[in-house]
């Protein structure tokens, strides 16, 4: 099992987690305005990262807040996690192995 | 196939031999400068579409290139399940195709597959279920697809080990039943496909993973770059599973597909104990007895993304508590070895077998967590696909282009894994 890293808690187990997918898709303003391709980017297109994966979790049996993490899912290892709204950070933080 | 046949004849000749006189089943190659088609991943789909591109279309030259041995993917990281009992028409006939075929594979490939047509039955738990089952059953019907409805007491008449008792926590309230559903040997699937494959001419080239994909001036295929140098190929087929996005990328194109890690487990062997394969959707469990004597159970998918090949313990243990609730008999068997394989999961639980975007690519993936039932008819159909450069109606409607046009075949209620 994991240990995830919430932004406002600290590490906990994975299964007070749920998971939200890729972080930083940003809903079109107006959908009216997109051609088909476009909202089926938006809406199913995924890029389904090997290597470091910015995406949402929520420590639902926690605090109950939505955060972003960056994980390297060729391991499971996090390396780190940010608050909603906040940029995605660089990766000097640390490489994945 | 002279050399190589089986028969019972054979085996009693070899085996008064001491069984010292057999070859090798399949060649081991060295990459070739050019073929006419690479397809890139050595699983059931990949080696099967090769087998058909020789033996059905007689393309010259195949090469299946495999990053690491051939089966060693999802292939032999399965539950083994066979079934075509899915909702919509489009997905009975895609899967019905491929029952179909497994029904003489052990002939045409002259393997034998160990395709045991013992019947899937899927339990009911909740009014839901019953709904959901019984339209699924008279779709199928429809369809041309046999299932039908079981009673609680009927289901236990043909699975004793199922406890029926009212009073669990979630009671089977029926069951729907594919008699032509079953399991077959999964690593035989991949081992009678390599050696029928390489009987017509396909090099099949292991530890071969593939960096690039190169294309000319108009931007069609015009090869691969691989860990064992450059492979120039009229036409590349992807058959990558949950690497799927990861080697189309490498041609710029993105697909609708997440991949997961999916788990499974097998008990310690017992005498047969178990005559057929038995799933709940609703408190996921599915599980099945091997000819060895283990069962071999299914589990869920984990919940995020992840190319590992191995998930959490908790998911496991949630299935475990299902079949112990389902099967008290097997309370106090041991669970032996446990692995997770990575499935490439569509939004619409759906697979896809297309052309891409790029001219001379071709896509087999999305399978998520049901591709080796569809393995024989999946390999056929993306071998029709490559070989006239168009879908076969069977798998015309499953584009990469319905995403977008809105035609999604919706089969998560079929798609018997929570994800």
């Amino acid at each position: 099992m994991l240990l995830i890293p919430c932004p406002h808690c600290g590490e906990r187990p994975e299964i007070e987690f749920t998971y939200g997918g890729e972080a930083h898709l940003v809903r079109p303003a107006d959908p009216s305005t997109l051609d088909d391709a476009a909202w089926a980017d938006y809406l199913y297109m995924r890029t389904n990262t090997k290597g470091v994966h910015a995406e949402r979790w929520r420590h639902a049996r926690g605090c109950g807040r939505f955060f972003n993490a960056l994980r390297d899912t060729t391991t499971d290892q996090f390396l780190g996690s940010y608050r909603i709204g906040e940029p995605k950070p660089a990766l000097s933080m640390g490489e994945p192995r | 196939m002279s050399k190589q046949r089986f028969s019972a004849l054979s085996l009693l000749r070899r085996s008064l031999g001491g069984h010292r006189s057999w070859e090798p089943q399949w060649r081991k190659s060295e990459p070739k400068p050019a073929y006419d088609v690479v397809i890139v991943g050595g699983g059931g789909h990949g080696l099967g579409a090769a087998y058909y591109l020789a033996a059905e279309h007689r393309v010259g030259r195949i090469a299946v290139v495999e990053k690491g041995w051939i089966g060693g993917g999802n292939t032999g990281r399965n539950t083994t399940i066979i079934r075509s009992n899915y909702l919509f028409a489009e997905s009975a006939a895609l899967y019905d195709h491929s029952v179909k075929l497994w029904e003489d594979l052990s002939q045409v490939l002259n393997y034998n597959v160990m395709f045991s047509q013992r019947g899937v039955m899927m339990l009911a738990h909740t009014v839901h279920d019953v709904q959901v089952f019984k339209r699924h059953v008279h779709a199928n019907r429809c369809s041309g697809v046999d299932n039908e409805w079981l009673t609680p007491e009927e289901a236990k008449a043909f699975c004793p080990p199922l406890n029926i008792d009212p009073d669990i926590r979630y009671p089977v309230l029926g069951a729907a039943l594919q008699r032509r559903g079953g399991t077959a040997r999964h690593d035989a699937v991949a081992w009678g496909y390599a050696r029928a494959a390489s009987e017509l001419g396909v090099d099949i080239i292991e530890n071969c993973e593939v960096t690039g994909i190169r294309r000319d001036a108009q931007g069609r295929v015009e090869g691969l770059e691989t860990t064992r140098g450059s492979i120039r190929a009229g036409k590349v087929g992807v058959s990558a599973a949950g690497n799927t996005s990861a080697v189309l990328s490498l041609a710029g194109v993105r697909l609708p597909l997440e991949s997961y890690p999916l788990q499974a487990l097998v008990s310690e062997p017992v005498k047969p104990v178990f005559p057929c394969v038995a799933m709940s959707n609703t408190i996921h469990a599915y599980i099945s007895q091997s000819d060895k004597g283990d069962l071999v159970i299914g589990a869920g998918t984990d919940a995020y993304t992840s190319y590992t090949q191995r998930g959490a313990l908790h998911i496991n243990m949630h299935t475990l508590d299902a079949i112990c609730e389902l099967f008290p008999m097997f309370r106090r068997l041991r669970m032996m070895r446990n692995w997770g394989g990575i499935v490439d999961v569509t939004p619409d639980r759906s697979p896809i077998i297309a052309k891409t975007p790029v001219p001379g690519l071709y896509v087999n993936c999305g399978w998520g967590t049901g591709g080796f039932k569809a393995t024989p008819g999946s390999a056929h159909l993306f071998a029709w696909t490559i070989a006239n450069d168009a879908p076969h109606p069977i798998n015309a409607p499953f584009t990469i282009e319905r995403f977008r046009d809105g035609h999604l075949i919706d089969e998560a209620a079929a798609a018997a894994v929570a994800h």
